[in-house]
């Protein structure tokens, strides 16, 4: 049983990894990967159910990674795993890296999906619920989609199918940051009634603040003990959450920080 | 004319077949179950038959999902909307990822007949062989449809095949066995040499002996595969022939014409004849008016093959 304030540790290990590894890259989306340290945090080291040295354990739950844009996050949950070397967060982006700018599958272990294209993933997370479904075991298959991302029909194909064939083992984090790449989500394309839209789709749906570890962790328990429907979590979130200058300003989702940037953000989260 | 056989009917029957005997094999249709041929799966094996309603992106990332826990799923569409819509689904799920996934195509090409230009895939070739990890085939006949099932339910990759929904004249008997990546001579000859592909296998035999009456004596080679393409016979084949001639019931640009194209210029610089459909699309009327209004029928290819072999 790992400790709220360890994973909160983890969290803060991710956000400083991922903004270094960035950095080094000279490219990715920093504003996304820190929104989502938190749940990647509690993911790894409390919610799901693995065993860190067999990433091909067949009763191991699974991660799949939507808006694979943020994967720096998930590179760095790798990390405080010790699934990989915090060493080899450096070679993000880099010829020859087995860190892409998007996540590859079949080149890391604990990477369950290629994604970036977006809207693709909660559809393939349903493939393998409903494979363990028929498989009669017991596995959770967690997805974690960004809400410019719901833009895509894709998702609303996957949430269809999800609710049909009663996928209770899938389980979705909605990263509600409000932002996407030209601005506002509300502006580039209206979401809301979010909550709604699941719910009618045949969901169940719960809200939390996406910051907070034991809501992360509560959320996830609850939603697992739902028998009969999907479970989707939507996590409030701030982009760029724990770096006071990035926090909420969508101009960060894609740009990289300088070294003084870095400098002044890794101050900032000790 | 030999015996017309339904090739989705019998496709069927060897994904049934290869099902009795691997219960990793799961099936997948948006809302065309009996149309593709997937009926009798679906009737034996409901608890593994998965269907999607009109979805066409979320019905490959599903198979995707299926692959990555242990299924091997055939996934079947029509080949207008599969791979038409959702070829970044099968690039990045499918392909990137090397799951083993089976992709249907099925109602490929003008023979589709009256419901006219938006469901005559003549595309489809080119967009799946220029996928790495993709393999891409198109049987003849029943026979070689209800083996590639078989075969292919064993194959570890991803796999792409195109079939039309018009009956085909039996081709082989049931001595024939289908190898993935081998070329198939069904006809020696001593002056050129056709190359062919899928449904047009029929109508090329047809074709030859027609020539035979004009003095052209002219050798047919199937291939079953479009990819990974049998380089070594087509280099060989080139050589002894010095002209070769492709005939597709798909769009000239990018199909099985050009794969053969590109291997020659590399390889064994040769005249080719490229038949198929010429930058068009098709329309509305029954398939034997398309095949003849778009020069895919016997007659039409060998006056072609005669007019350019005299030149």
């Amino acid at each position: 049983m790992t400790t709220i304030s360890q994973i909160e540790k983890h969290a803060l290990n991710i956000r400083r990894n991922l903004l270094k590894m960035i950095h080094i890259a000279g490219s990715g989306h920093p504003a996304g990967a820190l929104g989502a340290a938190d749940i990647m945090a509690a993911l790894y080291l409390e919610i799901m159910n693995y065993n860190p040295k067999k990433p091909h354990d067949e009763n191991r739950d699974i991660l799949a990674l939507s808006n694979g844009h943020i994967v720096p996050a998930q590179y760095a949950a790798l990390a405080e795993i010790g699934a990989i070397a915090v060493s080899e967060l450096w070679t993000l982006r880099q010829l020859g890296s087995r860190l892409q700018g998007h996540p590859v599958r079949t080149l890391l272990p604990f990477m369950e999906i290629t994604s970036g294209p977006l809207g693709s993933g909660l559809s393939e997370a349903a493939g393998m619920a409903l494979g363990i479904k028929m498989n009669g075991a017991r596995r959770f298959v967690y997805v974690i989609v960004g809400d410019g991302e719901l833009d895509e029909g894709n998702i609303w194909e996957g949430a269809m199918f999800t609710n049909k064939y009663a996928l209770s083992n899938l389980i979705v984090f909605v990263m509600r940051n409000n932002i996407q790449l030209d601005g506002d989500t509300e502006d580039i394309m209206p979401l809301e009634p979010l909550s709604d839209k699941w719910r009618s789709f045949g969901w169940d749906v719960s809200e939390i603040d996406g910051h907070n570890i034991k809501s992360i962790i509560e959320a996830a328990e609850r939603a697992r003990a739902i028998d009969n429907q999907p479970s989707v979590i939507i996590a409030h979130t701030i982009p760029g959450k724990g770096v006071s200058f990035m926090e909420g300003d969508y101009r960060w989702h894609g740009k990289t920080p300088d070294a003084q940037e870095l400098k002044k953000a890794l101050e900032e989260l000790k | 004319m030999s015996e017309l056989k339904s090739v989705r009917q019998a496709f069927g029957r060897g994904l049934t077949l290869a099902a009795e005997k691997q219960p990793s094999i799961v099936a997948l249709v948006p809302d065309l179950t009996n149309s593709i041929g997937f009926g009798e799966f679906a009737e034996k094996f409901p608890e593994r038959f998965i269907q999607t309603g009109i979805a066409e992106q979320n019905i490959v990332c599903v198979a995707s999902g299926l692959a990555h826990v242990g299924k091997t799923p055939f996934m079947g569409a029509y080949a207008a909307f599969s791979p038409g819509r959702n070829w970044e689904q099968i690039r990045t799920t499918i392909c990137i990822n090397d799951q083993p996934v089976k992709i249907i195509g099925s109602h490929a090409g003008l023979t589709v007949g009256p419901d006219g230009e938006t469901h005559q895939a003549l595309e489809d070739i080119a967009l799946m062989r220029v996928l790495p990890n993709m393999s891409v085939f198109a049987p003849a006949d029943a026979v070689e449809a209800e083996q590639m099932a078989l075969v292919l339910a064993r194959y570890n990759h991803p796999a792409y095949v195109r079939y039309p929904r018009a009956d085909m004249p039996l081709v082989f008997d049931n001595l024939y066995k289908f190898e993935i990546g081998k070329s198939y001579r069904i006809r020696d000859g001593r002056d050129v040499v056709i190359f062919t592909t899928g449904t047009m296998l029929a109508a090329v035999l047809e074709a030859a002996e027609l020539l035979k009456l004009k003095k052209i004596d002219a050798a047919v080679v199937h291939f079953p595969t479009i990819k990974p393409l049998d380089e070594k016979s087509i280099v060989k084949y080139a050589r002894k022939f010095s002209r070769v001639i492709t005939v597709e019931e798909h769009q000239i640009a990018g199909g099985f014409g050009s794969a053969v194209a590109e291997v020659l210029s590399a390889d064994q610089p040769t005249i080719q004849l490229r038949i198929g459909v010429n930058d068009q699309f098709g329309q509305s009327a029954a398939p034997d008016e398309l095949l003849d209004f778009y020069g895919l029928t016997a007659p039409k290819i060998a006056k072609k093959i005669k007019t350019w072999y005299n030149v």
